[in-house]
């Protein structure tokens, strides 16, 4: 039966079924395809704004600040860190799994969300993937620079020594070399097979002979037929497949470093979950913090990054810090009901030793701080979703810190026990690595588009080939 | 009708623009059922359900990389007990050398199954999609700019059996496509 309102003009009021089958529009304001491509691709096209040149003239001098630092360390020795015996990782290792977990939700985005037919995230993964790939540039540095002569860097290579001996390929660390560089291979490779259609569209705006050259290069003659679009998908694909399982294990790998060996605090199964969902906790914090003021500045652009967007990665954030709050909890409920003495003490030790500030501000910045994000309002308002995961990127800062620094200044015996004091070197050249992810960022967002228009297209209500025909 | 590139020289083509993804979807049904053999759609974005629309099968991207990743495994494989158990054994940390060793070899197996699985699946895409190829007949016409923003293009290659410029122009007007265009070689 039809209902008797209805006429030629107007449709038939929607059922409650038909209003449950209406899906939020994920693009605002209705922008079209057209809109999408001219806005994006302006933000590489125009002129270089001001603000742009005001962060390059921060983020550039803290570049040269931790290359400097590096050249000093490579040319003086790795004792100008304040590594010592028993904290041989300090702060470098803290560093290196600090931003390597950032980069996690970058992939996270792109992959496991692409699987899970997550249409939201097309608006993110771009900029998430970048901040990925950035992010393991910073966390390189560490673990290569961590060895101390840094020129035999290439004895993790599978090249046999002068003595015909082997890597020992049984040896965790190995496995954070085969990893991590698989890691970045892959997330250069997903990131610029992403990149494509998009270098294509920016190759047939482009006005000037050197921009067509630069991006007519880059985008390897993309032209839009079916008969490419089709391996691509296949190939886009298969490599969110490949990347879901690998980030899961590269920081499970990471982990290993720690859960492999006999050290109290250290030598745990729950490591690998632990360090994966801190690793999301910690790189969604990240993607915020780049995101708010990015949309910030190109006000349109939230249109296509709504508040919606925001509001689910708070509910991750929410989620993951959750897993890793239990996590820690589960921590000290196992020291206590293994009853060996050892692990205890390790426990007792981090939440009262001369480290304790460290822990609790893990504790809060990273179990007690997003508890916020149960409310509405914190998650939709931009300005406390940016002050909030301020915390969860300290946290994991500190997590880290707890973990590595705190666990080894005190082993078995009173004997090896010490503290550990970072350097002026340390600190500032960790603070140059931010001045390294800032700068690669601030190039991304000016030559690469840090949307990915195509897939932003073809989310819209318009890409489907049966819109407006009459559903069933 | 127009005509673009070379026109003395020979016609790659005829080509046509439709304004919505339903025009192309539509338009791809019905020159598949004519029978064309070398023609191709244009779009911005990939369409959902257009292999279907166009009678083609699903890539063979995924069997490549099912031979990539299985390189790669067999890489690793041979590099850990190649090394470890024939070229020198050693035991490090009382770990054996012999098969029991294997779940100590396991990161590195699946590392480089994924690593050589994505080298596959990147390269692989770009070679079966005639990659990268900076030129082509298709970017002497000005128009055809316009598939990477919000345009759709329908081409039909002169090397088609079917093809003749008179019928393929006529067929591609009564499908809807509007500035239909003859492509010539540069």
């Amino acid at each position: 039966m039809s209902n008797p309102t209805a006429t030629a003009e107007h449709q038939e009021p929607l059922t409650a079924e038909d209003k449950q089958l209406i899906r939020p529009a994920l693009v605002l304001n209705e922008r079209t395809m057209g809109w999408i491509s001219s806005y994006i691709s302006s933000i590489v096209e125009g002129k270089t704004p001001t603000w742009w040149y005001i962060s390059m003239a921060f983020t550039i001098p803290l570049t040269v600040l931790c290359l400097a630092l590096l050249a000093y360390l490579i040319s003086t020795g790795v004792g100008v860190w304040g590594n010592n015996h028993p904290v041989g990782w300090a702060w470098d290792i803290t560093n290196f799994v600090f931003w390597i977990g950032i980069g996690h939700a970058g992939t996270l985005i792109s992959a496991i969300l692409f699987l899970t037919r997550q249409k939201w995230r097309t608006s993110i993964n771009r900029a998430a993937e970048a901040m990925t790939l950035f992010a393991v540039v910073c966390a390189g540095i560490y673990p290569a620079l961590h060895v101390g002569r840094v020129w035999m860097a290439w004895w993790l290579a599978p090249v046999p020594n002068a003595n015909a001996i082997w890597q020992n390929f049984r040896s965790p660390l190995l496995w954070d070399v085969f990893a991590v560089s698989t890691y970045f291979t892959v997330s250069v490779l997903f990131w610029y097979t992403g990149l494509i259609p998009d270098l294509a569209t920016l190759r047939d705006r482009c006005k000037t002979k050197i921009r067509k050259f630069i991006y007519g290069v880059l985008a390897l003659g993309w032209r839009g037929g079916n008969r490419q679009w089709r391996h691509y998908e296949m190939a886009y694909l298969i490599l969110a497949g490949l990347s879901t399982p690998l980030v899961l294990s590269v920081h499970s790998v990471v982990s290993f470093d720690f859960a492999t060996s006999v050290v109290p605090g250290w030598h745990t199964t729950i490591f690998p979950p632990y360090f994966v969902a801190g690793a999301i906790f910690g790189g969604f914090a990240m993607v915020l913090t780049i995101m708010i003021p990015a949309c910030a500045i190109y006000k349109p652009l939230h249109d296509l990054v709504t508040v919606n967007h925001v509001d689910k990665m708070c509910k991750i954030i929410l989620l993951t810090g959750s897993i890793v709050g239990y996590a820690y909890l589960m921590e000290l409920f196992i020291a206590w009901y293994g009853a060996n003495p050892y692990e205890r003490a390790a426990f007792w030790y981090r939440a009262f030793g001369p480290y304790w500030w460290a822990y609790w501000a893990m504790m809060f910045c990273n179990v007690v701080s997003p508890q916020f994000f149960w409310f509405k309002y914190f998650r939709t308002h931009l300005v406390w979703v940016w002050i909030i995961v301020q915390f969860p990127n300290m946290g994991m800062w500190f997590e880290r810190f707890v973990i590595i620094a705190t666990t080894l200044a005190r082993d078995f015996t009173p004997s090896a026990w010490g503290m550990f004091h970072p350097t002026w070197v340390d600190i500032c050249t960790f603070i140059g690595t931010f001045g390294l992810f800032g700068t690669l960022f601030l190039l991304f967002i000016r030559f690469l588009p840090m949307i990915c228009m195509f897939e932003v297209k073809a989310v819209l209500p318009e890409a489907d080939p049966h819109h407006g025909e009459a559903h069933h | 009708m127009n005509a673009v590139g070379n026109t003395s020289a020979p016609v790659y083509g005829i080509a046509a623009e439709f304004q919505c993804a339903r025009d192309l979807y539509k338009a791809a049904e019905k020159i598949r059922d004519a029978g064309f053999q070398k023609w191709d759609v244009f779009s911005p974005f990939p369409i959902h359900g257009m292999d279907e629309a166009m009678g083609m099968k699903r890539s063979i991207l995924g069997k490549l990389v099912f031979l990539g990743g299985l390189t790669g495994f067999l890489l690793a494989v041979t590099l850990e007990f190649g090394t470890s158990s024939f070229l020198y054994p050693l035991i490090v940390a009382g770990k054996p050398t012999n098969l029991y060793t294997v779940p100590a070899f396991f990161p590195i197996m699946f590392e480089l199954t994924i690593l050589l699985s994505a080298f596959t699946a990147v390269f692989g895409m770009l070679l079966l999609n005639g990659l990268p190829r900076l030129n082509h007949q298709l970017f002497n016409w000005d128009r055809f700019k316009l598939v990477t923003e919000d345009k759709f293009f329908v081409a039909i290659e002169a090397n088609d059996p079917k093809f003749s410029s008179r019928s393929v122009s006529d067929f591609l007007e009564s499908l809807g496509g509007i500035n239909i265009t003859t492509i010539h070689d540069d």
